[in-house]
C-alpha cells in the first residue's frame, strides 16, 4: 500500500489499453452534445473549444440547454459547478495516486478525471498499481475522443437527429453501470452500497435536483461504512 | 442572433466557455487540493474508502430510476454481464439492447 508513486510510459500505455474499449460508448453522447450546440448557434470551433476546456460531458448538455443569445454565462457556469460537483468527492478518493505528483503532472491529471477514469483507477490503486500515469493514458485519449465525437455532431447537424431519449444515449449509464461492478469488494460492500443508492432514489424522486441526490448518497453510504469499519477495526 | 461560420468565436462564448471550464475543474481538483499534504482523520480516511462505489450507486440509480422499468432492466443486464463475463464493451452492448429491444416491443 505504501509503495512509492510512479510516472511511467509503461503506466500510461496501460491506461490507454484501459479506456479503449469504453470509448465507443462516448459516441452517441458525444453526438448529441454536438447537435444540441449546432442547435443553440455555436459554431463548429465554439462546441470544440467548450468540449476541450470543459471536457465534462452533462454539464456541457445541462449547460447547452440552457444556452440563450445574449448568453448567460453565470447561468451555465453555476450549472457546471452543480453537475461537476460530483467529481470533487472522486478527487479526493484518488489522493494517494496524486500524492505523489507534482507540477503539470498533477494539474494535468486532475483536469482528465472522468467517470470511466476514475472507477479504472481506483480499480488499478486497490490491485496495488502505483503507477499515476495511467490516469492521462486514459484522460487523454479520452478527451481528445470526446472533442471529436461532440465536433463531428456538431458537423452532422441539419444530415441526421437523434433524441436525448434514443436507446443510443443509454450507452453512456450502461457504462458507467457495468464499471460499478468492477468497484465492487465483496459483501462489506453492501451496507454502504444499499444506502447510497436508497438515499440518492429518495432524495431524486422527492424532487431534490442536481447534484444533491448523487452527493447525500454518496455521503450517507460511505459515512456507514466507515462507522462500521471503525466499530469492528 | 446571425448564422455562425465554422470559425466563428464570439467572446461572450468564451467567457461562458471559460466560466464552465473554470467551475469544472474547481471540482476536478478541489476534492484533493482540500487533503493535499494533510493526512486526514481516520474516519474520513475509511469513508474514501467506501467513496467510489458509493457515488456509481447514488449516482446511476436515481438516473436509471427516473428513466422508468425498461432502462432500469438495460442497466441490471450490464451489471450482470459485467459479473459474469469481465467483458465491458460486450456489457455495455448487452445494456444498451436490452433498452432498444424493450422499447421496440413495449415502447
Amino acid at each position: 500500500m505504501t509503495a512509492p508513486v510512479t510516472f511511467t510510459w509503461a503506466g500510461f500505455r496501460a491506461g490507454m489499453r484501459l479506456v479503449a474499449p469504453a470509448l465507443p460508448s462516448f459516441v452517441p453522447f458525444g453526438l448529441v452534445v454536438g447537435l444540441q450546440a449546432a442547435g443553440q448557434g455555436l459554431s463548429a470551433l465554439e462546441v470544440m473549444l467548450m468540449s476541450l476546456f470543459v471536457f465534462a460531458g452533462t454539464s456541457q448538455l445541462v449547460g447547452l440547454g440552457a444556452w440563450g443569445w445574449p448568453v448567460p454565462m453565470l447561468a451555465v457556469t453555476l450549472a457546471a459547478m452543480v453537475v461537476n460537483l460530483r467529481m470533487a468527492p472522486m478527487s479526493a478518493a484518488l489522493s494517494p495516486m496524486f500524492n505523489g505528483l507534482h507540477g503539470w503532472r498533477l494539474w494535468a491529471s486532475l483536469f482528465t478525471v472522468t467517470d470511466h477514469s476514475f472507477a479504472m483507477s481506483v480499480n488499478e490503486m486497490r490491485q496495488g498499481n502505483r503507477d499515476a500515469a495511467v490516469l492521462l493514458g486514459m484522460g487523454i485519449p479520452t478527451w481528445l475522443w470526446w472533442t471529436s465525437c461532440v465536433t463531428l455532431g456538431h458537423a452532422l447537424a441539419g444530415v441526421m437527429t437523434i433524441s436525448p431519449t434514443h436507446p443510443l444515449i443509454f450507452a453512456g449509464l450502461a457504462t458507467m453501470a457495468a464499471l460499478t461492478v468492477t468497484l465492487w469488494r465483496g459483501r462489506a460492500d453492501l451496507l454502504p452500497w444499499g444506502v447510497a443508492g436508497a438515499v440518492g432514489v429518495a432524495l431524486s424522486q422527492a424532487g431534490l435536483a442536481t447534484p444533491w441526490p448523487v452527493l447525500a448518497g454518496a455521503v450517507a453510504g460511505s459515512a456507514v461504512g466507515a462507522v462500521r469499519d471503525m466499530r469492528r477495526p | 442572433m446571425t448564422e455562425p461560420s465554422l470559425f466563428t468565436l464570439r467572446p461572450e462564448v468564451l467567457l461562458a466557455i471559460l466560466g464552465m471550464a473554470a467551475a469544472t475543474y474547481a471540482c476536478r481538483a478541489g476534492g484533493y487540493a482540500v487533503l493535499r499534504g494533510r493526512r486526514p482523520p481516520r474516519f474520513v480516511q475509511a469513508m474514501l474508502q467506501h467513496l467510489p462505489g458509493c457515488i456509481f450507486v447514488a449516482f446511476i440509480l436515481p438516473g436509471v430510476v427516473a428513466q422508468g422499468p425498461l432502462h432500469l432492466a438495460g442497466a441490471a443486464a450490464a451489471v450482470l454481464c459485467m459479473a459474469l463475463t469481465r467483458m465491458l464493451t460486450l456489457s455495455i452492448i448487452v445494456g444498451v439492447g436490452v433498452v432498444w429491444g424493450l422499447v421496440a416491443i413495449l415502447g
